[in-house]
């Protein structure tokens, strides 16, 4: 495969990602700020910050507004992380990458493209705004389908899967990052109802409110939820099942290609920073720390997989 | 003017449908329009969803748009087939002949049937070609022949697009979108299939492989990338054969040889089906700031070491001023007369012929030499007495910059229309495969249709559509 084939891959599937995930962080912000007006603003600041727009926001608007943020976040092509933006490089690489796709992932794509530009052309309405995000979701979910049902389990998966799973890991651990003081034990909250505005935030930012509560039963604590986002492995947007996913799929390339790479060196020591560990152990660390170490091992595990596999040179 | 004129139609004659088309219109006849309809927008829907769009220069906001299809098949018999490739192999051959001689001995023009002004002034001729034979003596490996025709057995080749010709992508999916909509009728009519045209590529440029080659070639298309208005074609093409999509930048010069960076390191190629043009080719000998290309490939190109399809400076035998000297070139060359006819051609390079041209240049068609796409050309009956004007002192200040020709009343076909049949001019370009190993033409090509009543002028670029182009069997 060529080298700019797998880079194409690997942002392609690094876009449709930041799709879906910017679509979950609005729509967590906007639960907060129909129901909680008072917090609006900070909430839509956090939200910004989280998707690490703050200095380009600023440039565009002076306040922290619903129809500011979600219009920055959704539909500003100047913002290269929009929805729109993202979609259009998905699919821009998806057109690179073309003779790697199966004609289902090949047309999902350019779908999701088509029906995003089409619904994201004008400014979306309070009242439209749920039913667009869960546009988007769909959308993600179609293209994985596609992927996960139709293409071979080669390279050209692999080189896929590692695009998501370091992209899902730099947007969890924002999330984490971002909000970490609501994460911290703190003995107000122990053994409280999970009624903190911050943690409802959280678990819906990664679409898991309702699995937290199946999975950890009513251990509605600080720690419950810091172990659920980092350690557990059930959880499919956890920092810990996704460094195994990256393990995972650079061991098949290593056994593909007949050689182990300097980037699964680096994944597997994110990996075992996350296993086999008690959430205790982290807050000693300092969550917050811990969390910036965890966004700068990934990106550079992201930097170290370019040069691998030549995407560039 | 047009409805004056009593044009061909390849359908239906004053007593019926004419014979390649009786059982098509036999089918046509029980449709329901409405079903018909249904099926065109399902069409378009599908070609929109699989992405099959070309890239329209200078128009940002339009950036990719559909070439219409026309849910009519045009068809053609078996025997009026074989003769038209019959017809396009002995051009082929005659074009690969007449290339070696202007890149060798020049015999051609020692002989004075072509003069040497046209080939020393032609910007397509490159001197680095001179003296060399690339591999396996064939220069261009994939011709589109663009062919019209003005009556039952009347058959004019209007251009040799020897270069880099586009389209063939339509002629499979048009197929394949023709067998899913409408599957019945390919097992009431026989129709020959087009979809080994693939693997028949593959296999020509394999045969082309530089000789020292060792193994299975490894070929590779080389496309200017995805801004370009035939990336599609390129993608399908490269995907179709099973072979890689490279641009310039993924290809360099390791060893004298031309290899690709793939995730394990650097792969030889040896034969590279190019999609950019002669003078984007190698910044390192024609235009220097080229990004498209590969710094040095035309070394290893003279070494023998790789096999560029088509040759570079084969434009030098499809521009048009070349083109008025086809039937003595295929006579030189052959030693036969030309199975195809040229269309009347007037270069307006001569005195004589350019007089002749400003006298009658509202019935005439008059083309740049190294026009394409349909652009700067007059069509003289269809031009206001402006721009007629306007042409005749662009024609003046220039002239060895034209060629002109007589409009031809060009056959239709007719196009489904909310109204019903309408007649609409077309064209063809069959495809033919050049290798050591011979010449292979796939039955069919790429219809175009002027889809405007009365216009002639077919070009996707100028809103002309496509339609499924069906060779019977015998």
């Amino acid at each position: 495969m060529l080298g700019k084939t797998a880079g194409g891959l690997y942002w392609m599937f690094r876009f449709l990602e930041r799709a879906e995930n910017t679509a979950r962080l609005i729509e967590a912000g906007f639960r907060i700020a129909l129901t909680r007006s008072n917090d609006a603003e900070s909430e839509w600041k956090s939200v910004i910050i989280t998707s690490a727009a703050q200095k380009p926001f600023e440039e565009r608007h002076d306040k922290y507004t619903s129809a500011n943020v979600v219009n920055f976040l959704l539909r500003d092509e100047t913002n290269p992380s929009s929805v729109l933006s993202v979609t259009k490089s998905a699919r821009d690489n998806a057109r690179l990458v073309r003779t790697a796709l199966t004609t289902e992932v090949w047309a999902a794509v350019n779908e999701t493209w088509m029906v995003l530009t089409a619904l994201l052309r004008k400014p979306i309405p309070e009242t439209e705004l749920p039913a667009v995000l869960a546009v988007i979701r769909q959308q993600s979910a179609l293209v994985r389908g596609a992927l996960v049902g139709t293409m071979l389990r080669n390279d050209i998966f692999d080189f896929c899967r590692l695009g998501t799973f370091v992209e899902r890991i730099d947007s969890t651990a924002r999330i984490i990052d971002v909000k970490y003081y609501a994460l911290l034990p703190a003995p107000s909250f122990v053994g409280s109802r999970m009624d903190n505005v911050q943690w409802e935030t959280i678990l819906r930012s990664v679409s898991a409110h309702r699995s937290f509560r199946w999975a950890v039963e009513d251990d509605f604590t600080a720690p419950a939820i810091a172990d659920f986002l980092i350690l557990d492995d059930r959880m499919p947007r956890s920092l810990s099942h996704c460094a195994a996913q990256l393990v995972d799929n650079l061991r098949h390339l290593a056994k593909d290609y007949g050689e182990v790479k300097p980037s699964h060196e680096l994944a597997q020591k994110l990996n075992s920073r996350l296993k086999d560990r008690e959430i205790g152990s982290i807050f000693d660390e300092g969550l917050h720390e811990f969390v910036g170490s965890i966004l700068d091992e990934n990106a550079a595990i992201g930097r170290q997989i370019e040069i691998d596999y030549r995407f560039n040179n | 003017m047009d409805t004056e004129i009593n044009h061909f139609d390849e359908m239906l004659s004053a007593s019926g449908a004419r014979s390649p088309y009786t059982g098509y219109d036999e089918w046509f006849t029980a449709q329901d329009a409405r079903r018909l309809a249904k099926k065109s927008a399902e069409a378009e829907a599908f070609f929109r969803r699989t992405g099959i769009t070309f890239n329209v220069y200078g128009q940002s906001d339009a950036e990719e748009r559909l070439i219409p299809f026309d849910l009519v098949p045009r068809i053609i018999s078996s025997s009026e087939w074989s003769k038209l490739s019959r017809g396009i192999e002995q051009r082929v051959r005659a074009i690969n002949a007449f290339l070696y001689d202007i890149y060798n001995r020049q015999e051609i023009l020692k002989a004075g049937i072509v003069p040497v002004e046209l080939i020393a002034k032609n910007a397509a001729f490159l001197p680095q070609m001179m003296d060399f034979n690339p591999p396996g003596g064939v220069y261009t490996h994939i011709v589109g022949t663009d062919i019209v025709r003005t009556g039952e057995d009347d058959f004019y080749v209007l251009e040799d697009n020897a270069r880099t010709p586009s389209g063939v992508s339509y002629m499979l999916e048009n197929r394949e979108t023709m067998l899913q909509m409408f599957p019945e009728l390919f097992s009431k009519i026989k129709v020959k299939p087009v979809s080994d045209y693939p693997k028949s590529l593959r296999r020509s440029l394999e045969a082309s492989a530089p000789a020292s080659c060792n193994g299975r070639p490894c070929v590779a298309v080389l496309t200017p990338g995805i801004h370009n208005s035939a990336y599609f074609e390129h993608s399908f093409l490269a995907d179709q054969m099973g072979v890689e999509l490279v641009e310039g930048h993924d290809l360099r010069v390791i060893d004298g040889h031309i290899a690709m960076r793939t995730t394990r390191g650097f792969r030889r190629i040896d034969v590279l089906y190019r999609r950019v043009d002669d003078d984007f080719l190698d910044p390192m000998t024609f235009n220097p700031t080229s990004m498209l290309g590969v710094p040095g490939i035309m070394d290893v190109y003279r070494a023998g070491n790789i096999t560029i399809a088509n040759a570079p400076g084969t434009g030098v035998a499809d521009d048009k001023a070349i083109y008025s000297y086809m039937p003595d070139i295929v006579e030189f060359y052959t030693g036969e007369r030309a199975i195809l006819k040229n269309v009347e051609t007037h270069r307006c390079s001569e005195p004589d012929a350019l007089k002749y041209v400003l006298d009658n240049l509202a019935d005439l068609v008059v083309k740049e030499v190294h026009g394409s796409g349909g652009y700067g050309m007059l069509v003289g009956p269809a031009a206001s007495k402006k721009e007629l004007a306007a042409f005749a002192a662009k024609l003046k200040s220039n002239p060895a910059n034209y060629i002109a020709q007589p409009t031809l009343s060009l056959s239709t076909v007719p196009i489904f229309t909310k109204k019903g049949l309408a007649p609409r001019h077309v064209d063809l370009r069959p495809f033919a495969l050049v290798s050591p190993a011979g010449v292979n033409i796939t039955p069919g090509g790429l219809t175009r249709v002027a889809l405007k009543a009365g216009s002639l002028v077919v070009n996707s670029s100028q809103g002309g559509g496509t339609k499924d182009t069906w060779i019977l069997e015998d």
